[in-house]
């Protein structure tokens, strides 16, 4: 099935890496007040313990998220499936929330509030993703699958509400989570992002042939003697993995997941090999311009990133669509 | 299909060397500014304290460049009259006129950390909630989490701050800062008018019925001042209260922000209440509410306030 794949791939993730590399030259370059080249040199340590691991937390986040958009579409042949399908956006929302609320107290033991928020995040996440399955009994149903996902995400968001309405104090806190934000990433972040996606990424690499054979329906894909059912849970922890570790370090962040494979796909039609490599691709790219213009746009403040990707990716995907149809009608 | 791929790959080569020459063009034509750093920092001994996160944080030199995060922090240490150690405050930090002129670092959750770090203090006060926290003690710099929930807090609060900045005589010149509120808030207290002592009070800080309960510091002032919170304490500091329950308890005075103060009789119910009939309603105006709802070293000053609008409803 590999040589079915289109040499176009090659070329984009050229210019994905080329993208890449030179916005975060410029990620580096770009200070609180601006960019600012003269003073490289001066704020080197500045550059090393903030700019440097938040540039690349962006582009970590979005790698993650968009293998996570890639996944979910070849998982439930949907192009509209995202990240936050199986209920992890509103289970990490839980999740913060009960941290913020239950984690701050003095009586707790380090370790507790060492996990602190991040962890909370992380395991609402998990959870989430795992009272789906459970609910779903199993991966073998894509549309119970959806639809316990869709249940999950009503009834955590609201239980979520629920604690922010009895304990106002966090409201804020909450609130910032959900738009999402890569000014907090630090180095620690940074590492368990990078072991995460290598690990989400070589197991979706070594799975890609599943997803290809279940592009042509799920008996098609049983009948070629793919072991559909196994490699589905795999892949949905995977899914379930990449989500959370992105939303655990940065918060929310829209849209990255659900562009991203769309983007790639296109410009590219290739095996699922190597549209779940260009999707982690150009979800970084996507995620880490996007950080830049966060950060340049009203220097010295700075716009929730979240924000900018659900307006920039938003307003993007419409004149994509636009212009595809209209190539469509005039073909 | 490959025409849009073309014409997408010179969109972006395009966009790329504009961001570049415009990325080179503003470098060449920002300086970079020097940063001063004070080098003789004495030191008088280490400090360790407990803040309310329950961490121990430990000071070994007196901090000389202070950011605070939390307006009420920020009023504490100027109270102590320690503002010149401030470089870096909150955007809502508004008190006193020195820290208008400070960086303004964001808020607890959107603060600007690059130039946060920047300004290279060797303190931040902040909140228990503050996003921060953790990176800031990552990268090596102090942090400690106080966070005035009443007048108790302020009171740690204040000693807290005092010892943390090294001040001589720490103890005793909190007390003496802590004293003059408590000599103040009296002062206040015995002018109240008495035809308004014992007067039903209900203290909306938001819209859509979020009160000030009785545990809360704006509660403890009510309470000092003489007037009886329609919120009870078990009720908690600013809880959401059941509009049927209000209405019930019929206040007969309320203290509201100016820009939710529209139309309170068209609230449902509101007509009856006693406040509304005999028009005793405070407005609170925005600059007020901020000596109003903070919890910090002005509670005399909110106490006051309160008094102006009481002596102004009960003639």
């Amino acid at each position: 099935m590999g040589n079915r794949s289109n040499p176009d791939a090659i070329p984009l993730g050229w210019w994905l890496l080329l993208l890449i590399v030179s916005i975060s030259m410029m990620g580096l370059t770009l200070g609180s007040e601006g960019w600012a080249l003269g003073g490289f040199w001066e704020d080197r340590q500045l550059v090393i313990d903030i700019r440097l691991p938040r540039t690349l937390g962006a582009f970590l986040a979005g790698g993650l998220l968009g293998l996570a958009g890639a996944l979910a579409q070849g998982l439930f042949r949907n192009p509209l499936a995202d990240p936050y399908l199986l209920g992890s956006a509103s289970g990490a929302g839980l999740g913060v929330a009960i941290g913020l609320i239950f984690l701050t107290g003095t009586s707790l033991a380090p370790w507790v509030l060492r996990v602190g928020v991040t962890g909370m995040a992380f395991l609402g996440a998990w959870g989430a993703v795992v009272v789906t399955l459970i609910l779903a009994w199993g991966v073998q149903h894509t549309l119970r699958l959806l639809l316990a996902g869709v249940v999950v995400g009503v009834v955590l968001g609201a239980c979520a509400s629920l604690l922010v309405l009895l304990y106002p104090k966090v409201q804020g806190s909450v609130q910032a989570f959900m738009l999402g934000s890569t000014s907090f990433v630090g180095w620690h972040g940074c590492i368990l992002m990078a072991g995460t996606l290598a690990l989400c990424l070589t197991v979706s690499w070594l799975t890609s042939p599943v997803l290809d054979g279940l592009a042509l329906g799920e008996s098609t894909a049983q009948s070629l003697g793919l072991p559909v059912t196994s490699v589905r849970l795999v892949l949905v922890a995977t899914m379930a993995l990449c989500t959370a570790a992105a939303v655990a370090q940065t918060g929310l962040i829209a849209f990255v997941g659900l562009a991203a494979p769309h983007l790639v796909r296109s410009q590219v039609k290739a095996v699922h090999a190597r549209t779940l490599c260009l999707s982690c691709g150009m979800g970084a790219a996507i995620l880490g311009g996007a950080d830049l213009l966060a950060r340049a746009l009203i220097a010295p403040l700075e716009l929730p990133v979240g924000v900018l990707t659900s307006i920039l990716g938003g307003g993007y995907m419409l004149i994509l669509m636009r212009r595809l149809s209209k190539g469509d009608r005039s073909s | 299909m490959l025409h849009i791929q073309t014409k997408v790959a010179r969109g972006v080569l395009h966009n790329f060397w504009l961001v570049i020459l415009s990325a080179m063009l503003l470098c060449i034509c920002s300086l970079a500014t020097a940063q001063k750093i004070p080098s003789d920092a004495p030191a008088t001994g280490a400090v360790t304290l407990i803040d309310d996160r329950g961490v121990a944080v430990k000071l070994n030199q007196k901090p000389l460049r202070v950011v605070t995060l939390l307006p009420s922090l920020g009023e504490i240490v100027c109270e102590l009259q320690e503002c010149d150690r401030l470089v870096g405050v909150d955007r809502y930090s508004n008190w006193p006129d020195r820290v208008k002129s400070l960086p303004k670092l964001g808020g607890l959750d959107d603060t600007h950390l690059e130039a946060l770090v920047k300004l290279r203090p060797d303190l931040v006060l902040l909140a228990r909630s503050s996003r921060v926290t953790q990176r800031l003690e990552s990268l090596g710099i102090a942090v400690m989490a106080l966070e005035p929930q009443n007048q108790v807090d302020v009171q740690r609060a204040i000693l807290h701050i005092a010892l943390a900045l090294h001040l001589p005589d720490a103890q005793s010149r909190s007390e003496l800062l802590w004293q003059k509120i408590q000599t103040r808030l009296d002062q206040v207290v015995d002018k109240i008018p008495s035809s308004a002592r014992g007067a039903r009070v209900y203290f909306e800080v938001g819209s859509g019925y979020f009160a000030a309960g009785e545990a809360s510091f704006i509660g403890e002032t009510l309470k000092r001042i003489g007037l009886i919170n329609v919120v009870p304490l078990r009720m908690g500091s600013f809880p959401q209260v059941n509009p049927e329950f209000l209405v019930r308890s019929n206040p007969q005075i309320i203290f509201i922000a100016e820009q939710s103060a529209t139309d309170l009789s068209r609230r449902p119910g509101w007509d009856q209440m006693q406040a509304i009939q005999e028009n005793k309603i405070c407005r609170i105006s925005a600059e007020n509410s901020d000596i109003l709802v903070r919890s910090g070293p002005r509670m005399a000053e909110a106490a006051q306030l309160m008094l102006a609008c009481l002596k102004r409803v009960y003639q």
